[in-house]
């Protein structure tokens, strides 16, 4: 295992293994201890926190056989001081729906990475897979065989699905409007192919959130973000209210007056809602869980779009269905997806986002090319300019037009 | 090797979640009736039929050892009956049923160097991305600064007693793998010389019209240089986004020099009480100054102490700073306002003050 090699000199690191906050460079040291791989990635790091830059160069095309993504191809440049970490690349694997675990299977993939890896993972990347940091290109297809027969697959990267993600969902959560996990899982499975093969004009990413308190970050994040809701009442337990009261909560001040659609109100005894004013934002049931809770009558707002700046900017998500119910086998939203899916495909341009696709052609056309009714919930207000493109309008009639039908 | 080819499954997807699911979970999946936030790091949820369950959130590095995920699965297998999840910032949840061995298990993460906290009216574990640890567009490192920001702000991952949840990511470049642009408090790295076109390496391994295509702002444009198909850029066209280089490796954009970190505030994506809101410019650069970064660290704690003691109980940081408006913001934190901040991108417009409501 190349006991013989010295460790790295790192006397910058070695300053972030000081201080209270779990420390990055006690976990490549660790791994080090067994690992040239990760040996040499201490010195590269050392190396980048000497002269300010990085020092990894793009992967080019590596990967599993059959497969065009779930593997980030990386290489040093400077593979004659750290020899092992000449190929670094990452694997992402797709986690399981909510981050659930029991231990055996974490052991599992603990064990097939020291044999075919640098022994570091992220638990979890952004997207939410499961990362693991850094092996050869001829250790990738073993990786693979022994990932799958521990039960995992990789995950997205590239222009295909990324690897979809949710939030804990029903399974500890009292405010999710549908099941994120159920849905999660089988949106994935539905997908498997898009997910591995590449063939968008860029990435695709769903998250599935709950709630409108969104955990993750789906309408930031998701080219479609699915996030639950609901349309009927507000369930208040004034029991509970009291509780809460006498619990140092100001229920004028802290929840009445905080309600951004001001449909509240309290007389100190009775909590009262508007609910047809209630704009679902969550501040009410997230300041007194016990006493109010999300309505019976539950789905999800689809919205689409949203994408960090590369290229046009960073976009939010903005609503396509304002309500949807979220049932398996969820057909409804399939079929959606795969309209909008074919229309990106063909129409996109190389590296558009659907957001910007969106952007370009406009979200009237775009609705109208997927088959969905303009609804006033899409929009924050009509336009303010005057620049219309009309499509339909009169013409003379030819004059002997009306006498044709008898 | 054959036996491996003949078993070669592939697209089997991810393990089924059921497989992992405590079985209390399993038993009350979709019943959770309310949930109580026991002390910083502990919730409790009670379900309808009466069971409880008993979560322990702790930090992690996000960077883990399978050294140190097989001991977080040797507690799991102590203490949660071997049942652990994770949640979407990096932090670890071991999930109990026996209240007893809540307090035992806090102090075996905190003896082994886990804090416990991260809900509620705190600061959670910072989303970051990967730095100079594996990327090859990254500006700046990102576990060292996270490792030194939450150094110096754990406490508020410990307690609960800000305003209102604090949510801080980092990204090492405009791509934002991090997605940071909804956070209360981003730190992203940034690029701030043009790329320098390796002319030897482009006309071999890059397509002329995808480099050219991939520039916003059409910076870039097609040249024959001795006799060499190949490109140059507009330099002063150039806002350093780093498409080009995703595109094409031969047109790198790194600068020991002039690379560095930028600051933003006030972004959220919770629809709680203000809808989802992008983080606007606070510092538009601070050096890259390793391995500790102290003029980030401190920024961003200036940034976090003016807040927590101005802002009122449940506003979040933009809620805040729309409040108290945007000369105040840079008032009370002596962030000096400057010609960057100011939009020049599309629908730059949009962004001014287009009223006189001003404060004076």
């Amino acid at each position: 295992m190349g006991d013989e090699n010295k460790p790295s000199q790192t006397p910058k690191l070695d300053e972030l293994e000081k201080g209270p906050w779990p420390s990055f460079v006690r976990e490549i040291k660790r791994a080090a201890t067994k690992s040239p791989m990760a040996r040499d990635l201490l010195g590269v790091l050392e190396l980048s926190y000497e002269e300010k830059v990085g020092h990894w160069k793009h992967g080019g095309i590596v990967g599993v056989r059959g497969y065009g993504g779930g593997v980030i191809g990386r290489y040093s440049d400077v593979p004659e001081k750290f020899p092992n970490v000449a190929h670094f690349h990452t694997l992402r694997v797709n986690q399981p729906a909510g981050w659930f675990y029991r231990t055996e299977a974490l052991r599992a993939i603990c064990d097939l990475w020291e044999r075919h890896g640098s022994g570091l993972t992220n638990l979890h990347g952004s997207t939410g897979d499961i990362i693991l940091l850094g092996t050869r290109t001829e250790e990738l297809e073993s990786t693979f065989a022994d990932l799958t027969k521990a039960g995992f697959d990789l995950g997205g990267s590239g222009s295909d699905v990324r690897t979809p993600s949710c939030c804990v969902g029903p399974a500890r959560c009292e405010w999710a409007c549908y099941d994120t996990l159920n849905f999660t899982y089988d949106i994935t499975m539905h997908f498997q192919d898009e997910l591995h093969r590449p063939a968008f004009p860029y990435k695709f990413k769903f998250k599935a959130s709950g709630c409108p308190n969104d955990c993750v970050a789906a309408i930031a994040r998701a080219d479609l973000s699915i996030i639950g809701t609901w349309r009927d009442e507000i369930q208040i337990d004034q029991a509970a209210l009291k509780e809460y009261t006498e619990n140092g909560i100001d229920i004028q001040a802290d929840v009445c007056e905080r309600c951004p659609s001001q449909c509240m109100s309290w007389n100190g005894k009775e909590l009262r809602i508007a609910d047809e004013w209630c704009v679902k934002c969550m501040h009410c049931i997230n300041a007194m869980p016990k006493a109010l809770r999300p309505g019976q009558e539950r789905g999800a707002v689809i919205l689409i779009g949203s994408k960090a700046p590369i290229v046009q900017g960073a976009m939010l998500s903005s609503v396509l269905v304002p309500f949807m119910k979220m049932e398996p086998p969820y057909t409804e939203l399939k079929e959606l997806v795969g309209k909008i899916l074919d229309l990106w495909s063909e129409e996109g341009k190389s590296r558009e986002r659907v957001g910007e696709f969106i952007q370009r052609v406009g979200l009237g056309n775009f609705l109208e090319a997927i088959g969905l009714e303009p609804k006033p919930e899409m929009v924050a207000h009509p336009r303010e300019n005057p620049y219309v493109f009309y499509e339909e309008y009169f013409e003379e009639e030819p004059e002997a037009a009306s006498e044709t039908e008898g | 090797m054959a036996d491996t080819v003949a078993e070669r499954k592939t697209d089997i997807g991810p393990p089924h979640y059921e497989k992992f699911l405590p079985p209390v979970v399993k038993a009350n999946y979709g019943k959770w009736k309310y949930h109580e936030i026991v002390q910083p790091g502990v919730l409790v949820h009670v379900a309808e039929s009466g069971d409880k369950l008993y979560t322990v959130r702790a930090g992690t590095p996000r960077l883990l050892s399978i050294q140190t995920i097989r001991e977080l699965c040797d507690l799991a297998d102590t203490y949660s009956d071997g049942y652990l999840r994770f949640t979407s910032r990096h932090n670890i949840e071991f999930l109990l049923t026996d209240p007893d061995k809540v307090g035992p298990l806090i102090i075996e993460l905190t003896t082994r160097g886990f804090p416990v906290g991260g809900t509620a009216n705190a600061i959670s574990s910072m989303v970051h991305t990967q730095g100079w640890i594996h990327c090859h567009s990254a500006a700046t490192d990102a576990s060292g600064i996270v490792k030194s920001v939450m150094d110096e702000l754990i406490g508020h991952f410990q307690t609960m007693e800000l305003p209102a949840k604090l949510r801080l990511a980092l990204a090492c470049c405009l791509n934002m793998c991090g997605a940071v642009h909804c956070s209360d408090i981003a730190i992203l790295g940034i690029h701030r010389r043009p790329p320098k076109v390796d002319q030897e390496k482009l006309s071999k391994i890059c397509e002329i019209p995808t480099v050219v295509a991939s520039c916003p702002t059409a910076a870039i444009r097609p040249k024959r240089i001795n006799g060499k198909e190949t490109v140059e850029v507009i330099e002063e066209q150039c806002m350093f986004c780093g498409n080009c280089y995703t595109v094409c490796p031969a047109m790198p954009l790194s600068n020991a020099l002039n690379d560095g970190v930028s600051i933003w505030v006030g972004g959220k994506v919770s629809n709680a009480r203000h809808a989802p809101m992008f983080s606007k410019l606070a510092i538009p650069y601070l050096p890259n100054n390793p391995p500790r970064w102290p003029e980030v660290v401190a920024a961003v704690k200036n940034i976090v102490e003016v807040w927590a003691k101005d802002a009122r109980k449940y506003e979040r940081m933009g809620e805040w700073i729309e409040r108290i408006g945007w000369p105040r913001f840079f008032q009370k934190t002596g962030i000096p306002f400057t010609k960057q901040h100011i939009d020049d991108f599309r629908h730059a417009g949009l962004t001014y003050q287009r009223s006189v409501h001003i404060k004076s």
